[in-house]
């Protein structure tokens, strides 16, 4: 990915602090990761993110191949981990394999198959591999996926492992006590889901999820935005503007049946009927999903407190690029990728 | 029994203002629960424990009850176990994510909160992982040596 002849010389025409691909910037003032992810969101930008699917399959170019169609348009890129309880690479794999080109990936971190000896050894295994966010979930029942027959851990949940990975993090120790000898310096996260029930506590359990150590947010589908308007002004209303970055959570519809199958079966989607109806009247349905995304990006980007968008395209991860593009929400901006800075 | 945990929900006030008595009382009565020993007292409590919070919350004995502070749903009975509030999988009808036919747990506890004085903000606490030794133990004794000081 990169030309060692090179090296040095981009070494200053780019960040004054860019480093080699793979090795941590320096960490700034009021930061807490040696990451690009973190930096964009702290100097005020409007961050972009997206969902990488891993691969059913041991290849790591697999990897590559499907990071690279972001290339240029995300400031960072989440590996899911298990995602919908389906068996895939894990997610530290994906993200050590990203690392080592230089992407800012977020690890995805579930309560659903690991208990909390394996998910606090992959906070330092992940850290020390260069990942520098980490997101942490409840995780989908395994009902959903495809190994029903397999035994749910849940020995923590999101609350609990946030607040075991700010411990590691700001207290140099295990949830025993038992000290650690060099701290994994990593950008802490969480999800949310504005459009479930009950309305009236999803500010508050956002609330529970800061104080426990989440620094950013990264919503769930939104396509209701009265639904997420509402919702940023209860976290207003608890004082926690500044206190986190908001990420709310898009993806292109691909076709009327396609949404009315995802809020039927997949848990925590909801798509309002208009949104449906619009997509049934069109006539190239996939094309006006990716327009409806595009407008839900930009008003999204007029509400306050939202720092970002994390675009969720399965199956139509090539779609990304033109939906940031069309929605001009990088302005000048490109965000780093391998190969960017070459030539 | 799913019907009695939810009519538990809907009478939140009385269960929480009773037990509230019965830990006092058990409080008072720690000299001659100390007398007997803890420890022999264990399994004979912890059984009645079971019957009786079996019966009213669908109890899974874990140990380190919060009913006080989750409105009376046993936050145990979420499939997921959260003990912090509900996933993002809550159906449209307030329903389980896992198990559709259930309400879900949190849904239930932020209903139940309302009707405890103070169980609105005793919901905002955040509730540490369970200690999984504790499983299967009396969470009244446990209670009733914390209140007291004792080991």
């Amino acid at each position: 990915m990169v030309a060692r002849g090179a090296r040095k010389v981009r070494w200053r025409v780019k960040f004054e602090d860019e480093p080699v691909p793979g090795y941590p910037l320096p960490i700034l003032p009021g930061h807490t990761s040696p990451g690009r992810f973190e930096r964009v969101l702290r100097a005020g930008g409007f961050a972009v993110t997206t969902e990488l699917a891993p691969p059913d399959s041991a290849d790591p170019e697999d990897v590559y191949r499907r990071a690279r169609v972001f290339d240029g348009y995300v400031d960072a890129i989440n590996a899911t981990d298990g995602s919908g309880a389906n068996c895939h690479m894990s997610s530290i794999a994906v993200c050590a394999l990203l690392t080592r080109v230089g992407y800012a990936p977020i690890m995805q971190i579930s309560c659903r198959d690991k208990n909390r000896i394996a998910i606090q050894g992959d906070i330092l295994g992940g850290a020390a591999m260069g990942v520098c966010n980490m997101l942490c979930l409840t995780g989908d029942g395994v009902q959903a996926g495809d190994h029903p027959q397999a035994k749910p851990v849940f020995d923590l949940d999101c609350v609990s492992l946030l607040d075991i990975a700010r411990t590691l993090r700001d207290e140099h120790h295990f949830q025993s006590g038992r000290k650690i000898t060099f701290a994994p310096r990593v950008f802490l996260g969480a999800a949310e889901n504005p459009s479930a029930l009950p309305h009236a506590w999803r500010a508050q359990r956002l609330a529970k999820k800061v104080a426990a150590g989440a620094q950013f947010i990264q919503t769930q589908y939104c396509y209701d935005l009265a639904l997420l308007r509402s919702f940023m002004v209860q976290v207003e209303d608890l004082g926690l503007f500044g206190k986190v970055f908001i990420l709310a959570g898009v993806g292109p519809l691909r076709s009327a049946k396609t949404a009315d199958w995802m809020r039927k079966n997949v848990p925590g989607m909801f798509v309002p009927d208009a949104l449906v109806t619009r997509l049934a009247g069109a006539k190239d349905q996939a094309a006006e999903g990716r327009s409806i995304c595009v407008e839900l990006i930009q008003k999204m980007r007029e509400i306050r407190g939202i720092s970002g968008v994390h675009i969720m395209a399965y199956r139509q991860e090539e779609s990304v690029q033109e939906i940031v593009e069309r929605t001009g929400v990088l302005r000048e901006r490109r965000p780093w990728f391998p190969a960017r800075d070459a030539a | 029994m799913y019907s009695v945990r939810l009519w538990s929900v809907r009478h939140a006030r009385g269960l929480n203002s009773f037990y509230r008595s019965f830990e006092a009382l058990l409080l008072r009565l720690n000299p001659l629960l100390r007398a007997i020993g803890h420890d022999r007292l264990e399994r004979p409590v912890a059984a009645v424990e079971k019957a009786v919070k079996g019966l009213l919350f669908d109890c899974r004995m874990c140990g380190q009850c919060v009913l006080s502070s989750t409105g009376m749903s046993c936050p145990m009975n979420c499939p997921k176990t959260l003990r912090n509030g509900p996933c993002g999988g809550v159906r449209a009808d307030g329903n389980c994510e896992v198990k559709p036919e259930m309400r879900c747990v949190w849904v239930e506890a932020y209903k139940g909160s309302e009707r405890i004085p103070g169980g609105v903000a005793a919901m905002r606490e955040m509730q540490f992982a369970v200690d999984q030794r504790q499983q299967g133990k009396s969470s009244w004794l446990r209670v009733v040596r914390e209140k007291s000081g004792g080991a």
